[in-house]
């Protein structure tokens, strides 16, 4: 299978005149786990959306896979790019399956294939929710909706993955087995997971490689997680007093104090 | 969390040959049969109420007799000409009429809740039926009239009703749709047609007022082969293009940004689905006047026994929609015989409570 890549040249990105983004240029290429993190309001959010087509640049290219983001038709994007937003709303109660189902490309067909409804099953599974099928989605906790969510993104098994915060609601547990599960995912299966995270040691942890954003809206650095996360660059982009040790090979990161509030 | 779980977990996933996979797949489909036997329930009342609804009246034809006589009429084989013409020239635009009007309603308020993801959307709060309303009115007490002749009241109705839409549709391009703009311009246009109704009925004769008052209470009385025709030729293409569009009305419900990362051109599909859910409605508002509540509530009481799902949904609601309310019509023409009670009066009367016990009782509301 090809390497699936995205490139991002010279993009900026204003909501009206409010600039967000400024001159962001980047390369990802190849089946790995890659963490954006950065304080609140820099835009991560934002960025992951021009990837995915939700938002158009207001100048500069997106490509994914060799082609303008803007020069796909949603669908197409859409079968390239999976997303699962950092939260989903559901306006009327539906069961779990069928909410995965629905994000299921099934075009317009009455009944579903098997495969896709076992393919539905098999990301519960995976998930640890098998028994919660038939439950109701207005029936689950913060966390449980949150992994159904997941599974939405999973069954697409689009070339990119994007997950915007996925493990927010999660307990420690919880955030460990699916930040691991993306990293092996994209090894195994050669598609690339793009993921938000506030939590710096699981995307050291677990990260091929780390985009780190800053204020006002740029790239402060983009490399394996043992050449971006230190102590200088937690003082810049956060501005947070901490400790990085190096243990196998991987950064670990103790948190001091807030220099400035 | 051991690496070799998170292994193993990955692997299950990759893997396309897994245990459960028969036993997941029997758990769905007896999911989904239950949902169908609720479709079913529903259809199989409205052709045992469809064939009583024949029967009743001054002239009796037997229940059984009925299925008889359509059968005869459709084959081209009558042996009973009173009967037939009975059954077919007076009764069975009636009933036919009731159907696609229950059908239309309740499927334009599946399409209408699921697009603009409330609750509370119907052709009501968008303003459709005040527009078809006001249109009526116009002609009925001012002679307001875009077309003359027999058909002026349900073309100024239909005409009249594409106004609300025209402007839900200006509003949202204005705004970038957003959804609470269009229920908010909706519920503005209905209040504004409401209360030009109300100015229009001050100078109206008594007559003109009667004819008013029956138009907006909604009844089936006086349907012809000729508008169960037009009916049809709006609602049946109308349901299929919305029954075709199910999947993709899921996905916006999951809100739009996620409906257009999951491939759905969202501005677009929001339009048409509008459309064609104003050209169903008010193709059986023009006919059969103001029906309230059906489609309000066969979308609530369809989701309470089979979920959200539209692609089942729309055909679920749709099917109850016919049957709630030929059954509220039937209860009309008996209930104080030989005076007939309007079916919109009866849909409110027989809906409204049990819609209330169902929300009550129900613990599964999401909303």
């Amino acid at each position: 299978m090809k390497l699936p890549t995205v490139e991002i040249e010279s993009l900026s990105f204003s909501y009206g005149s409010n600039p967000i983004l400024k001159d962001i240029c980047l390369r990802l290429e190849g089946s790995k786990l890659v963490c954006i993190i950065g304080p609140n309001g820099v835009g991560k959010s934002t960025l992951i959306k021009c990837i995915n087509g939700l938002h158009s640049p207001t100048s500069g290219v997106v490509r994914v896979d060799g082609r303008d983001v803007q020069e796909y038709s949603t669908r197409e994007i859409a079968e390239k790019v999976g997303y699962v937003p950092a939260a989903s709303s559901m306006s009327f109660p539906m069961s779990v399956i069928d909410s995965i189902l629905v994000a299921m490309d099934t075009g317009n067909r009455w009944r579903l294939d098997e495969n896709d409804i076992e393919l539905a099953y098999r990301s519960l599974k995976v998930m640890n929710m098998s028994g919660f099928a038939l439950r109701g989605c207005n029936e689950l906790s913060a966390g449980q909706m949150q992994k159904v969510s997941l599974c939405r993104g999973l069954v697409r098994r689009s070339q990119v993955l994007i997950l915007d915060e996925p493990t927010s609601n999660l307990d420690v547990r919880h955030q460990l087995f699916i930040t691991q599960f993306m990293k092996v995912l994209a090894r195994e299966s050669g598609c690339m997971v793009i993921m938000i995270s506030h939590d710096l040691n699981l995307a050291a942890r677990f990260a091929d490689e780390v985009i780190v954003m800053a204020e006002p809206g740029v790239v402060h650095s983009f490399g394996r997680p043992d050449e971006v996360m230190t102590e200088e660059m937690i003082r810049e982009v956060y501005s947070v007093d901490s400790k990085v040790i190096i243990d196998e090979g991987r950064p670990h990161i103790i948190l001091r104090t807030a220099e400035s509030w | 969390m051991s690496d070799e779980a998170v292994e193993r977990a990955v692997g299950e996933w990759l893997a396309d040959d897994r245990s459960d996979r028969e036993r997941d797949l029997r758990q769905y489909h007896r999911y989904t049969r239950s949902k169908l036997l609720f479709i079913l329930a529903c259809v199989a009342v409205t052709v045992l109420v469809s064939g009583y609804a024949i029967s009743i009246g001054e002239y009796t034809i037997s229940f059984g007799t009925t299925y008889v006589r359509i059968w005869e009429h459709i084959t081209g084989n009558v042996t009973h000409g009173i009967d037939d013409a009975v059954v077919w020239n007076m009764r069975l635009p009636r009933v036919l009429g009731g159907i696609l009007a229950g059908v239309a309603l309740a499927v334009c308020g599946v399409s209408m809740q699921s697009l603009l993801k409330n609750p509370l959307a119907d052709t009501y709060t968008t303003g459709i039926s005040s527009g078809a309303s006001l249109g009526a009115t116009l002609a009925i007490c001012a002679g307001v009239q875009i077309i003359g002749g027999d058909y002026s009241v349900v073309v100024n109705a239909f005409l009249f009703s594409l106004i609300p839409m025209m402007m839900i549709l200006a509003v949202s391009k204005m705004k970038n749709a957003s959804v609470t703009v269009i229920i908010m311009a909706g519920i503005a246009v209905m209040y504004l047609f409401n209360a030009c109704n109300t100015v229009l009925k001050l100078w109206a004769t008594d007559e003109a007022l009667a004819n008013v008052y029956s138009w907006s209470v909604g009844s089936l009385t006086g349907l012809t082969w000729s508008n169960i025709t037009v009916m049809a030729a709006f609602v049946i293409p109308g349901v299929i293009v919305l029954q075709v569009m199910s999947g993709q009305l899921n996905k916006l419900m999951m809100g739009d940004e996620c409906a257009k990362s999951l491939g759905v051109n969202v501005e677009m599909f929001r339009l048409v689905c509008l459309l064609v859910t104003s050209l169903v409605a008010a193709s059986v508002v023009c006919f059969t006047g103001l029906i309230g509540f059906i489609g309000l509530v066969c979308p609530h009481v369809a989701r309470i026994f089979i979920g959200s799902d539209n692609r089942m949904l729309l055909v679920a609601s749709g099917a109850f929609g016919a049957g709630l309310l030929l059954v509220a019509d039937v209860i009309g023409r008996v209930i104080i015989s030989p005076n007939t009670l309007q079916v919109g009066v009866v849909t409110a009367f027989i809906g409204a409570p049990m819609f209330l016990y169902l929300i009550i009782r129900n613990k599964r509301t999401g909303w």
